[in-house]
Parts: structure tokens; sequence; C-alpha cells
């Protein structure tokens, strides 16, 4: 496989020349009287890291396992490379799965789990000898070949349900919450070790997670869902930076969201959300707006400066009272009340030690942040 | 491992022991009386083993007693593992609580009631009792045994081990074969051994349908013990007592060389 970097960031889903793997058009999925997916539409490409992410029961499951083939959609089509999958079995589908539970079969070897699929799949003794220790090479495994799953750490189960699901080769792997079970330090180093593989093996990878960390670190685009609907599709980034609704916003990350009515318009807009207050200036970032519109103004803790005085270079500043200190190492979050009774998150970085001392429970503090730092929500 | 029993452990240890064990040790012990009269002891002697190698009425009876209880056995676990299956599986089809029902009915069912039902039904169909019924009723009532083994296995069996057989390429046949049936085996051979045993010693099933060429063990010394206990029958007590002793004692040993085992594997597994 060419793996050779190419010079264009990887952003097939700007390209509108790009042939997607799979397509959802028009997806509903219903069990008795309750609607699990409502008329989902999805594009994934090919050699994507792409993540659902979402609170539990909204859905993200349902979608994954429509795509592994455990259950068919009521309305609607998905095709992958072109094909229509409903009517083809799981048996029969070029794509793999690992389970959240790994369900490794306890009474294989980790060589006989690797090497499952390959047999059924009637392939002769010398490929499948090659392709199992090459799928032990990749995940690191060679020395565990001969242990039944129960000998070995969770760590390690994880990486033989990732070879066992990667044997095969499928045009798409999907993982479902694979990391759920490692404790955190192992779990950041499994993130980028499932990332350099999917890398390596150029293979799309579709990933399930309630954990919105995991799914920022490893995924080209995330697709943020919500009771059987899709919210938000973009990068990483853009789901955090710019937010298309409150939800996508509280989902992803801290932030703080002040309601207002738009009282003026221009460069920025002015937002007024208390008697006796000035409004909020800010620049809308495309969102049109009207005037007397009541809108929500989201601001992440990390683009608020907190000082004793305001900060002369920013267009907003506000005055507060501290009523929490959330000391966390490397940064402290304030949570601060406005004399307006509003609550605002903010974050500081302890760049210097004994610094987080500066300012204590009960004092006054000027909360300042600049015209580009929040975005103007409509719903 | 020395430790030193208070005596209230002692005697109800030996009390136990001696009422589950006392009627057994005594008919052992008067299977090797030389006298003819079961009650009185006359002296050590093997001759009615002798004379029990002998009797072709007692051979054929055991004979046919082990062709039943294998045929059947086997046939109650393979339907009592499928209708296992299918009630811990499909959790809604038409009908699923009635079936559920009538699978475990035989549980709480009098025996004679089913030995009853099941003759009237050979009757009603014509079928000459023999052999061929026996294995057929005991295989009917031992099966809800089976199946009640079996499923209480596959209520805690992972079902996404099936789906990731499926997954990586196995019809569902074949993973039922690869994957679900070696995980369950061990519950699926506990419920043959159980409906062997129990198909062993039937006696009111088999003695309604058994026909005059088929006759059981158990119908065999049942019938005899009217014309006055044997010491014939305490011979093929003892007998089948050893057999059974010497499974259960194999079968533990087995079972604890293979934990011991498992637990080297696992220390080995932390190096």
């Amino acid at each position: 496989m060419d793996t050779k970097p190419s010079p264009a960031p990887f952003a097939p889903w700007t390209d509108p020349a790009a042939v997607p793997l799979i397509r959802f058009e028009g997806v509903t999925k219903r069990f008795g009287d309750f609607t699990a997916l409502q008329g989902i539409d999805l594009q994934i490409y090919p050699r994507e890291f792409f993540a659902l992410l979402g609170p539990s029961g909204c859905g993200k499951t349902t979608l994954m396992r429509m795509l592994a083939g455990f259950e068919t959609p009521t309305e609607g089509t998905i095709w992958l490379d072109g094909q229509n999958i409903a009517p083809v079995p799981p048996n029969k589908r070029p794509v793999n799965m690992m389970f959240q539970s790994y369900a490794l079969f306890p009474h294989l070897s980790v060589w006989d789990n690797i090497a499952f699929g390959l047999r059924r799949a009637g392939q002769d003794k010398d490929t499948i000898k090659a392709r199992v220790e090459e799928m032990l090479r990749l995940t690191r495994l060679d020395q565990f070949a001969r242990r039944k799953p129960h000998q070995i750490s969770g760590g390690q189960r994880q990486r033989v349900a990732l070879a066992r699901s990667l044997a095969l080769g499928p045009k798409l792997l999907l993982l479902d919450e694979p990391l759920g079970a490692l404790d955190k330090k192992l779990r950041q180093d499994t993130q980028f070790e499932l990332m350099d593989i999917q890398e390596k093996t150029g293979t799309t990878f579709v990933i399930v997670t309630h954990d919105q960390e995991e799914a920022m670190t490893v995924a080209s685009r995330v697709a943020v869902m919500d009771a059987g609907r899709l919210c938000q599709i973009d990068t990483p980034q853009h789901i955090y930076e710019t937010p298309n609704s409150r939800y996508v916003a509280d989902f992803i990350g801290e932030v703080s969201i002040i309601e207002g009515r738009v009282d003026s318009l221009g460069e920025e807009i002015g937002i007024a959300y208390a008697e006796g207050q000035k409004p909020v200036m800010t620049r809308t970032g495309g969102t049109e707006v009207a005037l007397g519109q009541s809108v929500f103004y989201a601001i992440r803790p990390e683009k608020i400066w907190v000082g004793a005085e305001p900060h002369p270079d920013r267009i907003n500043s506000v005055e507060g009272t501290i009523v929490d200190i959330g000391y966390l190492g490397d940064v402290s979050t304030y949570h601060v009340r406005l004399d307006s009774g509003q609550m605002i998150k903010a974050l500081m970085t302890n760049a210097e030690r004994y610094a987080a001392s500066r300012f204590t429970w009960n004092d006054r503090v000027w909360l300042s942040w600049s015209r580009h730092a929040g975005v103007v929500l409509t719903s | 491992m020395k430790r030193s029993m208070s005596v209230f452990n002692v005697t109800t240890l030996t009390l136990g022991l001696a009422f589950l064990y006392l009627p057994m040790l005594l008919l052992m012990v008067y299977s090797f009386n030389s006298s003819r009269l079961v009650t009185v002891w006359a002296g050590f002697s093997t001759q009615w083993y002798g004379e029990l190698l002998r009797n072709e009425q007692f051979l054929d009876a055991a004979w046919v007693t082990l062709r039943v209880a294998v045929v059947s056995s086997t046939i109650a676990t393979v339907l009592g593992t499928m209708a296992a299956w299918v009630l811990v599986r499909e959790r809604r089809f038409l009908g699923r609580t009635l079936f559920s029902g009538m699978i475990y009915a035989p549980l709480v069912m009098p025996e004679v009631i089913t030995g009853l039902s099941l003759l009237l039904l050979f009757i009603a169909i014509g079928l000459d009792r023999g052999i061929l019924t026996i294995i057929l009723a005991h295989t009917t009532f031992s099966m809800c045994y089976v199946s009640v083994v079996v499923s209480s296995r596959l209520v805690s069996f992972d079902r996404s081990l099936e789906e990731a057989a499926l997954d990586l390429g196995c019809s569902p046949m074949q993973a039922f074969g690869h994957v679900t049936l070696p995980i369950i085996a061990p519950a699926v051979i506990s419920g043959w051994l159980l409906a062997f045993t129990l198909s062993l010693d039937d006696l009111v099933i088999a003695s309604f349908t058994s026909g005059p060429s088929s006759t059981t063990l158990p119908i065999k010394i049942f019938s005899s013990m009217r014309l006055g206990v044997s010491p014939e029958i305490n011979a093929l007590s003892t007998i089948l007592i050893s057999i059974v002793a010497v499974g259960v004692v194999v079968a533990a040993l087995v079972s604890k060389s293979q934990i011991a085992r498992r637990e080297i594997e696992e220390r080995e597994g932390q190096k």
C-alpha cells in the first residue's frame, strides 16, 4: 500500500470529486416504538478515522452495528463501496469489528484467535502463518502467541482483538468503545498506537465512543450524535471551536453559555444578557442574526483571561467573584459568578510555580476576552 | 495440613457420612457373604460374583440398560441443547412462554403419569414395546434436564462471541460449531452425564414402556426382589457402586489437575 505523505492535508470531505466508502441515505432504525436512528445522511471516505460520539443511547452503536450487519435499517440505504449492503449477511461483508468486550475466543490461543477469520476464508497454511505473524508484529504480541486470552493483560487482549479484526484486511474496521476497559495512561498510549496502525494499514476506521477526548485525539472527523440524530459532523478542531449548537458545544469540552438578545449589529454584534451590564461584543463568524433575536453565546474557559484588572487589549471585560477553584496541576479552573448572577468558567495555565495562589475564593477578578473568543449560536 | 477439628465437627461429619454410606457399605460387605441368607454372615466368598456372570438374564438386562442410557442421553443432549438455545436466544417468538413451560413440565410431573401417558401413546400409535420405546421415553424425560443445565450456561454466554465469529466469516452454523459449542461443552457434557444416570436408574418409566424382550437392570433387580433378596443383587449393586465411585474419583482428579495446570499457566503468563 502506498503510504507516501501527500502534500495536501488529508481532507477528502472537502473534495467534491472524492468518492465516499460509506454512504448513509436517509437511514432510520426503529425497534418497536423506539426510534434509535432518525434520517441519517452520512458519508465516510476511504482511509478516514471517523468517530461517532455521543452519550449512551444516542444510537451510535446501532449505527455501527448496521455497518457490521447485525442490524438492518428500517428505512433508507447504506452503500459500502457502491454496494447496497442491507441484504449482505455479516460473514459476507468486507467489514470487521473490534468488540467492546473484545469477544476473544477463550478456548483458542492468541495465535488461533488471529487466524480464525483467515481459516474461515479457506486460505492455505503458509498464507495464514505469514499473515498471523505480520499481525503479531504489528501489535507487538509476538511473545504471547501461544497464550490463552485469560493469561494476558487487558491491554494485550485489546491488541489481540485489534489484530484479529485486522487480519482479514477489511475495507472498513469498526471499533466499539475499544479503549473503554483500559486505565487512563494505557488508554492514551493505545490511542496513538491505534492512529499509527490505522496509518500503516490504510484501513478506514469507524470508532464509537462516548469519550470526547478519545474522539478528538484519534479521529479525522467526528460525528456528534444525540437521540438518534447527527448534530454535527466535522473535524475535531471545528467541532471544538465552531460548534453549531449548544448541545455540541456543551458535549465537547467545557463551555460557558450566556443567553442574551442581539442589541446592536455591525462588524461586531452586541449581545445584551443582563440589565445594567455592558453587552458582550463578538464577531458572528457567519451566523445570521437579526436585531432583537435571542441567541446563545458560548465561550470556552481557556479563551478567558483572569486578572486583577481588565485586560487592555480585549474588547470584553466583566467583573465577578470567584466561587470555586479547581487546581489540576498544569491548569486551574475558576468558576466566577458575575454580578448579574451568570456563572463563567475560566482556565489559566499555571506557568509559574505558586502562581495559582494569586487568586483565592471570594476574590473580585476581571474576566477579559476578545471579539473572536466565543461563538454565537441560535439553537 | 493438620487442623484439629472440634468434637462437634467430628461427630456431625461421622453421623452424616454414616447416614449416607452405611447402607451401601453393609450391602457391599454382604455381597461377599458365602451364605444364601442375606442377613446372616457365614464367611467370605466371591461365589455370587461368579453366579452373577453366569446369570444371562442379568447380563442381558445390563446390556439393554447401557444401550438405552447411551442412546437416549445422546438424543436428549442434542434436543435439550437445541431447546435451550432457542429459549435463551430467541426472546420473542409466538408461543415462547408455552414452549418453555412445556419443556420444564416433565421436571415436576410425577413419573407415573409420564410413564402412563407414554404407554398410552405407544399403544395408540401401535408401537410395540421394546428397547425403542424405552429409548423414546427416556429421551423425553431427560431432555428437559439437559435443557435446564445447558440454558443456565447459555444465559451467561457472551453474545458478542458469536457475533465476532459471524463477523470473521462464519455462517451461523459454523459460529455455533467453532465458538459456541466448544465453550459450552462442559455444560453439554454434564447434561449428558445427568441424562445418562437418570436413564440408568429409572425404574418407573421403564416399567411402563418396556416389553417382555427388553428388561432394564432396575426392572430386573426390582422384580427379583419380590422373590427375596438374592446375594447376586448385592454383588451387582457392589459392582455398580464401584463403577460410579471410580468415575467420580477420576472426574475429580482430572478437574483438579486441570485447575493446577491453569494456575501454573497463569503464573507463567504474568512473567
